[in-house]
C-alpha cells in the first residue's frame, strides 16, 4: 500500500508544475508601464518638420490651442502602426483631431507610409532622436495620447490602437470636448 | 547480495526518491546565490540591490549618460526609470540595439561604491516588428510590454 | 483551393483518430484492430502529411491570401527559405508536430506486429488520444490554412535570422526526435492498461526510441553549433529555456534507451521503463508548452498567445496527468523483473538511469524556478549558466566515470575481479590529470573534464577487447562508439573551458591584436550588401606561424524588419577554431574587435555526432537481425 503512494509522486510533482504555470498565465508579468502623465501637464518636448506641408508638433503649440488632441507616436518602420492606421483614419472621420510624431524615421520612408496607408494626421513632427518619445514617458511605437484643451494629458494608450479599442477611445475623446 | 523480487522493487523505488530528493536539494544548493534577481534603480537606491550577487538591472539608459572609455571598448552609462539611476559600466560590443533612450538589461553585479558592472547587455528586443494579423492580440499584448522584460 | 484541401485533409485526419480512439474503447468485442484501427491510423499519416505538403506548397508559391503565407513569408526569399518557412512559426510548426505524430502512429500500427492485441488496441487507443488532442488545438487555435481576405500585395515575413540554412532545417530534425517519442509513451500507456510489460514490449519501444534519440541527439548538437556561429557570442550552450525543453527529453530518452536494453535482455526496470517512456514523451509536451506559451521569453519564441498556452496546458494535464495517474494506479500489479545484484550491468544501468534522472531534475527545476518564485514572493529572478553548470557539470562527470566500468559488467551478477579491467582507463585518467597541471591554471572541473575524458576514450572501447570481432553485434560497436562519443564531447567541453583565449579590443586599420598564439591585423573595413540587408565587412589578416589567413566578419544591417545581426567569421583549423567578430566604430575611427582562439573546440560537435552515429549503428545491427532471423525463419518453412 505504501508503495503506491510512492508511485503518486510524480503525479504529485505534475501537479506543482501545472499549479505554477496556470498562476502564470491567469496572471501575466505586470508589464504595462502605467504612464505617471495621466493628470498632468504635458512636459515640454518640440518636434522638427519632417513632411513638407505639415507643421511639426510641440508641446507648447499643443497647450496654447486650447483644443483637445490626440497625439499619435508612430513610424513608417513600425508594423502595428500599418494596421492601426485605418482605425485612425476612421477616428478621424468621428472628429478626432489627430497630430503625429514620427519616431527615429526619414521623410522618404515617412511619405511613403502615408501614401500607402492614409495621412489623418493634421500636423507630423519628427523625433530624430527619440527626445519627444522620452519626455512623454512613451516605450515605444505605436503609442498614443489624448490631451484636453489645457494642455494636460487625460488618456494614454500603449500600442496600436486596433478596432476593438475605437470606441473607447472615442469615449475618452469626447469628454474632452 | 542477491535480493527477492519484491524487496528489490522496494529498493528501485527507494532508489528513485533518492533521485528526486538528490536533484531537489541539488537544484536548491545550486539556486542560492546562483539566480539573478531582477532589480530597477529605484529598488537599488531603496537598498535592495544586493552587493556581490548575480543581478539584472533594467531600466531606460540616460540621455546623454554614454561615455565611451579610452580603450575603445568599454562603456560607461546610467540607468534610469525616473526617480532613481544607477551607473553602469560596460565592457564588450554593445548590441546594435542598445541606444541612449532605450531600453536595456544590464546583467551583472553591483559593487560596493554602487556602481554595477555588467558583463552582459540586453537590448530591448523590439517586439513589436510583429506581423498585424489584423486584430491579433499577441502583437497587441507584445506592444505593451516594456523594458521589465 | 489548396489551403481547403489541407484543411478538409486535416478535419478528415482527426475524424479519424476519433475513430481509432472508439475502437480501442470498444474493446475486444468490435473485435476492429487489424481492420479498422490500423488503416484509420495510417490514413491519418497520410492526410496530414498531405496537408503539411499542401502547407509548403502555398509557402513556395508565396500565396498570400493565407494570412500565414501573408504575415510570414515574402516573394523575395530564396526558394530554399520559402520551403522552410513553411514551419518557421507557430501555426506551420504545430502542424509539423502533429504530422509526425500520425506518421509515427501509423508506422507503429503497420510495423508492430509482436504484441498481444490487447495492447496494441490500447496503444492505437493512446496514440489516437494524442492525435486527437493536437488536432484538436490545430484546427480550433492555430489553423495554419486561415485565409486573409484581400490579399495584401507583400508578405511580411523576410526575417534575416530564420534565413540560415543551419536553423531552417534544425526544427524538423528535432521534431521527429521529440514527437517519434510518442511512440514510446502509447506502448508504455497501452501496456499499463493491459498490464502487460515485459520484454517484448521493451522491444517494441526500441526502435522507435533509437531512432528518435538519434534524431533528438543530431538535432541537439547542430542548434549548439548553429547558436554558435550566429549570436556571436563564442559559446555553444546558454541554458536558454527552449534549448533546456529540448534537452529535458534528451535526458529521459537516454535513460529510457539504456532501461530498455535492461527489459529487454533480463525482463528487469519494468516500472522504471514505463516511467521514464512517460516522462520522455511528456517532456516533449512541456518542452512544446514553455516555448508557445508567453511564460518563459526566450530568443527562440515564436510569437506566443496566453490562450493558446491555456489549451496546450489543458492537453498536457490530460495526457501527463492521465498517464502519470494511470501509472500510480496500476504500476503496482505489473510483475516485477528478475533479481540483480547490485554490481551487474543492471546495477550500473540503474545508476545511470539515476544520474540521468538527477540531471533531468535540476535542469526541470532550473528552468521553472523562476515561475515558482514570482508566484511565491513576487521577485523576478533568472536562473542561468553559473546555476546549470555548476549542478550539471559535476553530474556528468560522474556518468562519465560510471562508464569506464558498467559496459563491462554481466548481466545479473557479476563476481569477477572487473575492477582489473578498468585499470587501464584509470591509470589514463590520472596521467590526464597531472599532465593538466603543466597545461596551465584550470577551473577544477575542466580539468577533471580533461581527465575523465582521457580514461573514457580507452575505456570506451574495452567492451570490445577480447571479443571475436566479427561476430561482435553491430549493436555493441554502436555503443562502444557513442561511448567514445561521450569522451570526445566532454574532451571538447574541457578544452572548450580551459584553453579559449579571448581578446576585446579596439584598433585602427593597419593596427595589430593578438589572441593566443595569433597575430591579427586589421587592414580596414569595406562597405558590402546583399539582396535585404547592408554591412560593414571587415579584413583581418590572421598569422600563426607559417599560417596565414585571411578573415571577414560582418556587422550586417536588415532593413525590414529592422535588426542587426553579426556574422563571425571563423576558421577550422586541425587544433582549434580562430573566431572573430567585429563591432562598431568608435568616434576616434577604432573599430572593436572581439576574437577568440578556441583549442579543440568542434570536438563538442564531433562527439555528438559521433554519440549519433553510434545509435544509428545499433539501430542498422538490430534492423538487421531482425530480417535475417526473418528471413531464416522463412527458409525453415519452405
Amino acid at each position: 500500500m505504501t508503495l503506491r503512494l510512492w508511485f503518486a509522486i510524480p503525479l504529485l510533482v505534475f501537479a506543482l508544475f501545472v499549479a505554477a504555470v496556470l498562476w502564470r498565465l491567469a496572471d501575466p508579468p505586470s508589464t504595462i508601464v502605467e504612464t505617471r502623465l495621466v493628470g498632468q501637464p504635458l512636459p515640454p518636448f518640440a518636434t522638427a518638420p519632417i513632411v513638407p506641408g505639415k507643421a511639426p508638433v510641440t508641446s507648447a503649440e499643443l497647450t496654447a490651442a486650447r483644443q483637445p488632441r490626440l497625439v499619435n507616436l508612430f513610424a513608417s518602420w513600425c508594423v502595428p502602426c500599418i494596421a492601426e492606421a485605418p482605425v485612425l483614419a476612421d477616428l478621424r472621420r468621428q472628429g478626432v483631431r489627430i497630430d503625429g510624431i514620427a519616431i527615429r524615421d526619414t521623410s522618404a520612408d515617412l511619405l511613403k507610409f502615408l501614401r500607402d496607408n492614409g495621412d489623418g494626421y493634421d500636423r507630423i513632427g519628427g523625433d530624430a532622436n527619440g527626445q519627444a518619445q522620452i519626455a512623454l514617458g512613451a516605450s515605444g511605437v505605436p503609442e498614443s495620447f489624448l490631451v484636453d484643451g489645457g494642455g494636460v494629458i487625460r488618456y494614454h494608450h500603449v500600442g496600436a490602437i486596433m478596432p476593438q479599442d475605437r470606441e473607447q477611445v472615442l469615449a475618452e475623446w469626447r469628454k474632452l470636448r | 547480495m542477491t535480493v527477492t523480487p519484491k524487496n528489490q522493487r522496494l529498493l528501485l523505488v527507494a532508489v528513485a526518491i533518492v533521485a528526486l530528493l538528490g536533484a531537489a536539494l541539488l537544484a536548491m544548493w545550486g539556486l542560492s546565490g546562483k539566480a539573478a534577481y531582477f532589480r530597477t534603480p529605484q529598488d537599488i537606491a531603496a537598498g535592495r540591490g544586493e552587493v556581490g550577487q548575480p543581478l539584472r538591472l533594467g531600466g531606460m539608459v540616460k540621455t546623454g549618460s554614454l561615455q565611451k572609455q579610452p580603450d575603445g571598448v568599454s562603456i560607461r552609462f546610467v540607468v534610469t526609470d525616473g526617480p532613481a539611476s544607477v551607473p553602469v559600466l560596460f565592457r564588450g560590443i554593445v548590441p546594435d540595439l542598445f541606444k541612449e533612450g532605450g531600453g536595456v538589461v544590464a546583467e551583472g553585479r553591483l559593487e560596493r561604491g554602487g556602481l554595477f558592472v555588467a558583463d552582459n547587455i540586453l537590448a530591448k528586443h523590439d517586439e513589436r516588428y510583429m506581423p498585424p494579423q489584423m486584430g491579433n492580440l499577441a502583437a497587441e499584448r507584445k506592444t505593451r510590454e516594456t523594458v521589465s522584460q | 483551393m489548396i489551403a481547403e484541401a489541407g484543411l478538409a485533409a486535416l478535419w478528415l485526419a482527426a475524424a479519424l483518430a476519433l475513430l481509432q480512439l472508439g475502437v480501442a474503447f470498444a474493446g475486444p468485442r468490435i473485435g476492429g484492430v487489424r481492420a479498422i484501427a490500423v488503416p484509420a491510423a495510417v490514413a491519418q499519416g497520410l492526410l496530414t502529411l498531405f496537408a503539411f505538403a499542401a502547407l509548403i506548397t502555398l509557402f513556395v508559391r508565396t500565396d498570400l491570401s493565407v494570412q500565414l503565407v501573408a504575415a510570414n513569408s515574402h516573394s523575395l526569399k530564396p526558394f530554399i527559405y520559402r520551403f522552410a518557412g513553411a514551419w518557421g512559426n507557430h501555426e506551420g510548426s504545430m502542424l509539423l508536430w502533429v504530422t509526425v505524430l500520425a506518421v509515427a502512429g501509423a508506422a507503429l500500427a503497420l510495423l508492430e506486429r509482436r504484441l498481444p492485441l490487447d495492447t496494441i488496441r490500447a496503444t492505437l487507443g493512446a496514440q489516437a488520444a494524442l492525435a486527437l488532442g493536437f488536432f484538436g488545438f490545430l484546427l480550433i487555435a492555430s489553423n495554419p490554412f486561415a485565409r486573409l481576405n484581400p490579399a495584401p500585395p507583400e508578405g511580411q515575413g523576410l526575417n534575416p535570422l530564420l534565413q540560415d540554412p543551419g536553423l531552417a532545417f534544425h526544427p524538423p530534425t528535432l521534431y521527429l526526435g521529440y514527437v517519434g517519442l510518442s511512440v514510446a509513451f502509447s506502448l508504455a500507456v497501452g501496456a499499463l492498461i493491459t498490464r502487460d510489460v515485459g520484454p517484448a514490449l521493451a522491444r517494441a519501444m526500441r526502435p522507435g526510441v533509437l531512432g528518435a534519440w538519434v534524431l533528438l541527439t543530431l538535432g541537439i548538437t547542430a542548434g549548439s553549433y548553429w547558436a554558435y556561429y550566429e549570436l556571436g557570442w563564442g559559446g555553444w550552450w546558454f541554458w536558454d529555456p527552449v534549448e533546456n525543453a529540448s534537452l529535458m527529453p534528451w535526458l529521459a530518452a537516454t535513460a529510457l534507451l539504456h532501461s530498455i536494453n535492461v527489459l529487454a535482455a533480463r525482463g528487469g526496470l519494468r516500472a522504471w521503463t514505463i516511467m521514464l517512456a512517460v516522462v520522455a514523451f511528456s517532456m516533449s509536451m512541456v518542452g512544446t508548452f514553455l516555448v508557445r506559451s508567453g511564460i518563459l521569453t526566450s530568443v527562440h519564441s515564436f510569437a506566443v498567445d496566453p490562450r493558446r498556452g491555456t489549451f496546450i496546458l489543458g492537453l498536457l494535464v490530460v495526457y501527463v496527468g492521465g498517464a502519470l495517474a494511470l501509472f500510480a494506479w496500476r504500476i503496482g500489479t505489473v510483475r516485477e523483473g528478475a533479481c540483480f545484484n547490485l554490481v551487474s550491468r543492471e546495477g550500473a544501468l540503474v545508476a545511470n538511469n539515476l544520474l540521468l534522472s538527477v540531471i533531468l531534475g535540476t535542469v526541470f527545476v532550473g528552468t521553472l524556478y523562476p515561475i515558482f518564485v514570482e508566484a511565491l514572493t513576487g521577485e523576478k529572478i533568472s536562473v542561468g549558466p553559473p546555476y546549470f553548470n555548476a549542478v550539471s557539470g559535476p553530474l556528468v562527470l560522474l556518468l562519465a566515470v560510471l562508464l569506464f566500468v558498467g559496459p563491462l559488467l554481466n548481466w545479473r551478477i557479476d563476481r569477477r575481479p572487473v575492477l582489473r579491467r578498468t585499470i587501464a582507463p584509470a591509470l589514463v585518467a590520472v596521467a590526464a590529470l597531472v599532465a593538466t597541471v603543466a597545461l596551465g591554471p584550470m577551473s577544477l572541473l575542466s580539468r577533471l573534464g580533461l581527465s575523465v575524458a582521457a580514461g573514457l576514450t580507452v575505456a570506451s572501447i574495452l567492451p570490445l577487447i577480447g571479443r571475436n570481432l566479427r561476430r561482435t553485434p553491430l549493436a555493441t560497436w554502436g555503443m562502444a562508439l557513442s561511448h567514445f562519443g561521450v569522451a570526445v564531447a566532454v574532451a571538447g567541453a574541457a578544452c572548450d573551458s580551459a584553453f579559449t583565449r579571448e581578446t576585446l579590443t579596439a584598433v585602427r586599420p593597419g593596427e595589430s591584436a593578438s589572441v593566443g598564439p595569433w597575430t591579427i591585423r586589421f587592414a580596414g573595413v569595406d562597405p558590402v550588401a546583399g539582396p535585404n540587408w547592408t554591412a560593414v565587412q571587415g579584413h583581418l589578416v590572421a598569422t600563426r606561424g607559417a599560417t596565414r589567413n585571411l578573415f571577414e566578419p560582418e556587422s550586417r544591417a536588415f532593413s525590414d524588419p529592422q535588426t542587426q545581426t553579426n556574422e563571425a567569421a571563423i576558421r577550422t583549423y586541425l587544433d582549434g577554431q580562430l573566431y572573430t567578430v567585429l563591432g562598431r566604430q568608435e568616434s576616434d575611427g577604432r573599430w572593436q574587435l572581439r576574437l577568440w582562439w578556441k583549442p579543440f573546440v568542434t570536438l563538442i560537435w564531433l562527439g555528438g555526432s559521433l554519440i549519433a552515429l553510434g545509435g544509428t549503428l545499433a539501430l542498422i545491427g538490430r534492423w538487421w537481425r531482425g530480417w535475417r532471423q526473418r528471413v531464416r525463419a522463412r527458409e525453415a518453412w519452405a
